[in-house]
């Protein structure tokens, strides 16, 4: 190439494909073994200090959000986060001084919702640093290249701006083009956080709606911990093997957490609980308001459904449940629709 | 622009940016105001648009606001509820006519800035990033921006970072670092008119003048020199028919109302 670009980006997550074959077979099991735990042993047992965290979803839909509380009650530090529109939930990682590090494809923005006043402020005092840039597609398909057992991806995008030379990306000749190509490097996060519709008690889980990329990010992660919103019998998983969209030897743990995506979208069964949100942003412009926060909803609570039981309980759930099916809500009600 | 128009600006842009989307074309949108110009023109002159999310939703009829690219009313009544990879390929691939995006600066040839201002390791102001941002303004054919606030600080001789890739360094630029051959910005729409680019120098040139918006107007309110196209016309103002579907797609004012 005659303009050799300088990368900047720090290499995060990466092994060689040989090193994590090695890996996968001295530590995922194949064996169909009954996987249910609970939150508190799923955290202390896949994630800890120092960890490189991603998690399923999009934004603030389908946000394992019972996993993460626990994170911030367990007080685990110096956490890398990926940044692949992560949005909600690494807000309240980063509030809860659980973040050393974000890798951004899109952060620290809640998209119509306005920028992260927590966020910025922990990237902008230097609290917390980025490693490097990306874009959504990159982001999507390092873990298309780890899930895939090779060592990096060709992709189109990127090329010519600042985002890849902050990115640990390259660039080479295609071989058969000519063309100058990027290569994305596979992306093994060390333990993915999904919260799924149902899955089996050994793991085989079924998500409804779009699957964004936790098809791949399951297969790239090296520990997967599932919460769902219900367990279903073995059975129903093989009457209906199709809709299987992470096999069980893939998991490591899995929770029954209903309304384990609160304030965030489950497809289908509830939509955002935007008051919670809108809650949430406006106490987290101050460092007081978020200490209060946590001291409330997380500290304050012995576990996830007492925490539901604060939000609102009953009442509000179906609330959002009726929003989700596009029930029509009285006029002068703010309920959940913005 | 005259205070006694039926209309506010936002719901001029909308209208503006939908006439620019044709029926049977497909368009990969961002949240808020492109998202609202998809929703208008698939309700008016284009009921077989293609409204594509990142997150994977194809083809939906979108029912009410999404507040995020990921909500499930970006695949109501859709073809599929699919994945990013799927429809990241597709658009890499070439079936994304248009792509619609928002972006927080610009420089002459389209290159765009939402990461950060300031200096990337010690930022004044950290922005969110490329998210799909650079995918889609790197594979879609054509690529429409909405600049609601165009000023000497929004349209800059340099940006802080080049996010996501317009014409780079000027014409062939793209083709040379690697890009898809014979993409690039299409559109830049403003709160005072329509921007094309230049068939050869590839900078942005002034179209289009929104009513009551002059030519003095639209340089001052850029760093750099604005081109001039040969013949400057007046954007089309929006019909009552459109008023009301805009009000309709966003009853609150979420996006409309700004």
């Amino acid at each position: 190439m005659k303009d050799p670009i300088e990368f900047e980006g720090e290499l995060i997550g990466w092994h060689d494909p040989d090193e994590n074959r090695q890996w996968v077979r001295e530590n995922k099991s194949r064996k169909l073994v009954d996987k249910r735990t609970t939150v508190a042993e799923a955290v202390r047992r896949f994630v800890p200090d120092g960890s490189l965290v991603a998690v399923g979803g999009f934004g603030h839909i389908r946000i394992p959000m019972a996993l993460v509380y626990e994170i911030v009650r367990q007080r685990i530090r110096d956490l890398t986060v990926i940044g692949k529109t992560a949005v909600h939930e690494l807000d309240i990682l980063i509030g809860g001084g659980c973040v050393s590090r974000v890798e951004v494809a899109y952060a620290f923005g809640h998209e119509l919702r306005g920028l992260s006043p927590c966020g910025r402020r922990a990237v902008e005092s230097g609290q917390v640093r980025v490693t490097g840039e990306i874009s959504n597609a990159g982001f999507q398909w390092r873990f298309l290249a780890a899930a895939m057992g090779v060592p990096f991806m060709p992709v189109r995008s990127m090329l010519g701006t600042d985002t890849i030379k902050k990115s640990s990306a390259r660039v080479i000749e295609d071989p058969w083009s000519g063309k100058p190509i990027c290569l994305v490097p596979a992306c093994y996060p060390d333990v993915a956080l999904f919260h799924v519709h149902r899955c089996d008690q050994y793991g085989n889980a079924q998500i409804d709606g779009i699957l964004v990329e936790d098809f791949e990010l399951a297969r790239a992660a090296r520990r997967v911990i599932l919460t769902t919103e219900e367990i279903i019998p073995h059975e129903e998983i093989q009457s209906q093997p199709w809709r299987t969209t992470i096999p069980f030897y893939l998991v490591d743990a899995v929770i029954q957490v209903p309304f384990g995506a609160h304030p965030t979208e489950m497809p289908v069964r509830y939509y955002f609980d935007e008051e919670h949100i809108a809650h949430w942003l406006e106490v987290s412009k101050t460092a007081e308001g978020v200490e209060q926060y946590f001291k409330e909803y997380v500290f304050g609570v012995p576990n996830y459904e007492a925490y539901l039981e604060k939000v609102g309980g009953e009442h509000l759930l179906a609330h959002l449940k009726q929003v989700m099916n596009l029930q029509p809500d009285p006029p002068e009600s703010n309920g959940g629709v913005l | 622009m005259n205070n006694e128009a039926p209309y506010n600006l936002t719901e001029l842009l909308a209208c503006v940016a939908a006439n620019l989307l044709e029926d049977g074309s497909s368009v990969f949108v961002g949240t808020g105001l492109p998202l609202i110009a998809g929703m208008l023109a698939q309700r008016t002159h284009a009921p077989g648009l293609l409204i594509i999310f990142e997150a994977g939703g194809i083809g939906p009829q979108v029912p009410a606001l999404p507040i995020s690219v990921g909500d499930s009313r970006t695949y109501y009544h859709a073809s599929a509820a699919s994945s990013m990879h799927d429809v990241m390929s597709a658009s890499q691939a070439g079936y994304m006519d248009y792509g619609f995006l928002g972006g927080a600066a610009m420089d002459c040839f389209g290159n765009v800035n939402t990461t950060v201002i300031g200096d990337w390791s010690h930022p004044k102001v950290r922005l969110p990033g490329s998210g799909g941002a650079n995918d889609v303004s790197s594979f879609c054919w054509r690529t429409i921006y909405l600049m609601r606030q165009q000023s000497p600080r929004t349209f800059v001789k340099k940006l802080d970072f080049v996010t996501s890739p317009g014409y780079l360094d000027g014409p062939g630029a793209r083709e040379r670092a690697g890009l898809p051959a014979g993409n690039g910005p299409y559109r830049v729409i403003t709160q005072l008119g329509v921007f094309d680019f230049h068939e050869t120098s590839k900078r942005l040139r002034l179209k289009v003048l929104h009513p009551g918006a002059t030519v003095q107007q639209v340089q001052e309110a850029s760093e750099f020199e604005i081109l001039l196209a040969d013949e400057i016309t007046t954007s089309q103002e929006p019909t009552a028919e459109q008023l009301r579907i805009l009000r309709e797609i966003d009853p609150r004012g979420l996006v409309i109302g700004k």
